[in-house]
């Protein structure tokens, strides 16, 4: 659609331009003051420039934690985005049953993070929970509180069971939107189920799943309330990510100054990995 | 017609992966602390409404339902507010700094709510809104009005232009054609953008329980009580945790009908 241009249109963007600029330019701001002085009360904080910086780069506590970071959204996006889509082939088109996948499908969307977190944490345990006691009944031995191992295997697979009908449901929309024609065609040409998947369903799904890989992308690279309730971030810092280690310092420790470098950096980790998913999807679009 | 036999199958098991823990959970909150600390069971023994009286006779523990409910819609209110006369700019005009303006918003939505933690506490301090749902429901606007800004953009899009141009032609002023005519058709689309503004607002815990104490305090932070000397109320905690997913029941039963078109967010 062609766009008039005409100026006056900011006084509609305005309220937005303002709220946002309330909630987080200032807030921005203050980190950002932050980042750059040592404060050790209201009165006393003296200028430091980049030490913050030069700082929490070489942490190697927070290099450890950015490289969990980094393991645990990849193995999050290279399961939901496959297991999603699979979803949304099977769901039923159309009718009662296929609302009723919907809803269902859905519920794990609206529950409270911490309850997530608190789910998991009562269906994992060995003594009280279904899943762990299962497990342990068929001999394998599963402790999520003690075993690393066992740690990440349950995160992660809270973190599929809370978000893959996410994608699931994106696909499944997109999916709606193909015209019965094109399968029509499909049938005509004898083709495979394979052959439709990948040059009729895949294309068009294509708008959706940037949206959903960026989407999850940047929802696991910030992930706190659920591991924090299930494990703790333990055992040890097993299962501690960014936002963990963040909320530690600034709030537990009243780290401030290295609190807000990191902030910082963090931001910019995710802006940057969002732009380049972004730029590299939209780049593969233009040279077909 | 056997492809169809096995799609089914698939897809009974999701959903069976995903009603299970769920299910442990709510038969959980009928059980007493003894039948669940004792040997397992896959159907409540005594089945008991204890659980639940406790939460429905204690204000401390309601009020954190009403107090979730209440940031939760104002969040919502001021979220379509605002977005909507910004969503229909950023449809239909260019203007200066428009793209620039777009994707600013759009990078709110990615910056990692722990990161705001504490300069949020402190700008809602410093001007008194510490502790009360406004504080909440502002905080929550960082990352639901740029989501419900692109989510309109998209469904706003979708209305040729031609309906505005005949409306002007017809004598309509701007306010008066927005609100008669054009937010009735693109209901859907607010229907939508509501749901996701409820669903990322009443999920979210960090910021909620950062900005609130007593007054304003969200369930989420009042179930870490269950949690006491002698070990955890597993009881409580189950019955607390199933009302927690009621209200998104109710949502998403109201919006069943939008939800297939709503997930493409208006952009398929």
């Amino acid at each position: 659609m062609n766009k008039i241009p005409d100026n006056r249109a900011w006084w509609l963007v305005l309220p937005v331009f303002i709220l946002v600029a309330f909630s987080a330019l200032i807030p921005l701001m203050t980190v950002v003051n932050y980042s750059v002085q040592d404060i050790f009360g209201p009165n006393s904080a003296y200028f430091v420039g980049t030490d913050w910086f030069r700082e929490v780069l070489q942490n190697e506590n927070l290099q450890a934690s950015l490289g969990r970071q980094f393991v645990f959204s990849a193995a999050v996006l290279l399961i939901e985005i496959p297991l999603g889509i699979g979803v949304a082939l099977m769901m039923p088109t159309s009718g009662r049953r296929g609302s009723l996948c919907l809803i269902l499908l859905a519920i794990p969307l609206l529950i409270p993070w911490n309850v997530v977190g608190t789910i998991w944490q009562i269906f994992g345990r060995g003594d009280i929970g279904l899943f762990g006691w299962a497990l342990n009944e068929i001999g394998i031995n599963y402790n999520y509180t003690g075993n690393t191992g066992d740690a990440w295997a349950t995160v992660l697979l809270m973190d599929v069971w809370h978000w893959t009908p996410l994608v699931a449901l994106l696909c499944y929309s997109g999916l709606r939107a193909i015209p019965e024609a094109f399968y029509q065609a499909a049938e005509i040409d004898r083709a495979s189920r394979w052959a439709i998947f990948r040059y009729i369903q895949l294309p068009r799904l294509k708008s959706v799943l940037v949206i959903a890989v960026l989407l999850r992308f940047m929802d696991s690279f910030m992930i706190y309330t659920e591991p924090f309730v299930l494990t703790g971030g333990g055992p040890g810092s097993s299962t501690t990510f960014l936002s963990q280690t963040l909320t530690t310092m600034a709030i537990g420790q009243f780290d401030i100054g290295r609190a807000a470098a990191f902030s910082l950096v963090y931001f910019l980790i995710v802006l940057l990995v969002s732009w380049l998913f972004f730029t590299a999807i939209t780049h593969l679009d233009k040279e077909k | 017609m056997k492809m169809n036999k096995r799609k089914g199958f698939g897809i009974s098991i999701y959903i069976v992966f995903v009603l299970l823990p769920i299910y442990w959970l709510l038969i959980m909150s009928f059980k007493t602390n003894q039948e669940i600390l004792g040997a397992l069971t896959l159907w409540p023994q005594n089945f008991t409404l204890a659980n639940y009286a406790v939460i429905f006779t204690d204000p401390s523990w309601y009020n954190g339902y009403i107090n979730s409910m209440i940031y939760v819609s104002m969040n919502v209110v001021i979220t379509l507010l605002v977005a909507l006369p910004a969503a229909y700019a950023f449809s239909r005009y260019k203007f200066v700094g428009d793209k620039h303006l777009f994707f600013w918003l759009l990078s709110n939505r990615m910056a990692p709510p722990a990161v705001f933690l504490l300069p949020f506490f402190q700008l809602y301090s410093s001007i008194g809104l510490f502790d009360t749902h406004i504080a909440v429901a502002l905080a929550h606007c960082l990352f639901n009005v740029p989501l419900a800004v692109w989510i309109l953009e998209g469904f706003i899009s979708g209305v040729p232009r031609e309906y505005d141009e005949m409306a002007y032609i017809d004598g309509y002023s701007f306010p008066k054609f927005f609100i008669k005519i054009f937010i009735p058709m693109i209901r859907s689309g607010i229907g939508v953008t509501a749901f996701f503004a409820f669903m990322f607002s009443w999920v979210e815990l960090l910021l909620a329980r950062t900005l609130t104490s007593v007054e304003a305090q969200p369930i989420g932070a009042i179930m870490t009580r269950t949690v006491g000397a002698s070990g955890i109320d597993w009881g409580v905690l189950a019955a607390a945790g199933v009302l927690t997913i009621v209200p998104g029941l109710l949502v998403i039963w109201f919006v069943r009908n939008h939800v297939a078109t709503g997930f493409a967010l208006g952009r398929v």
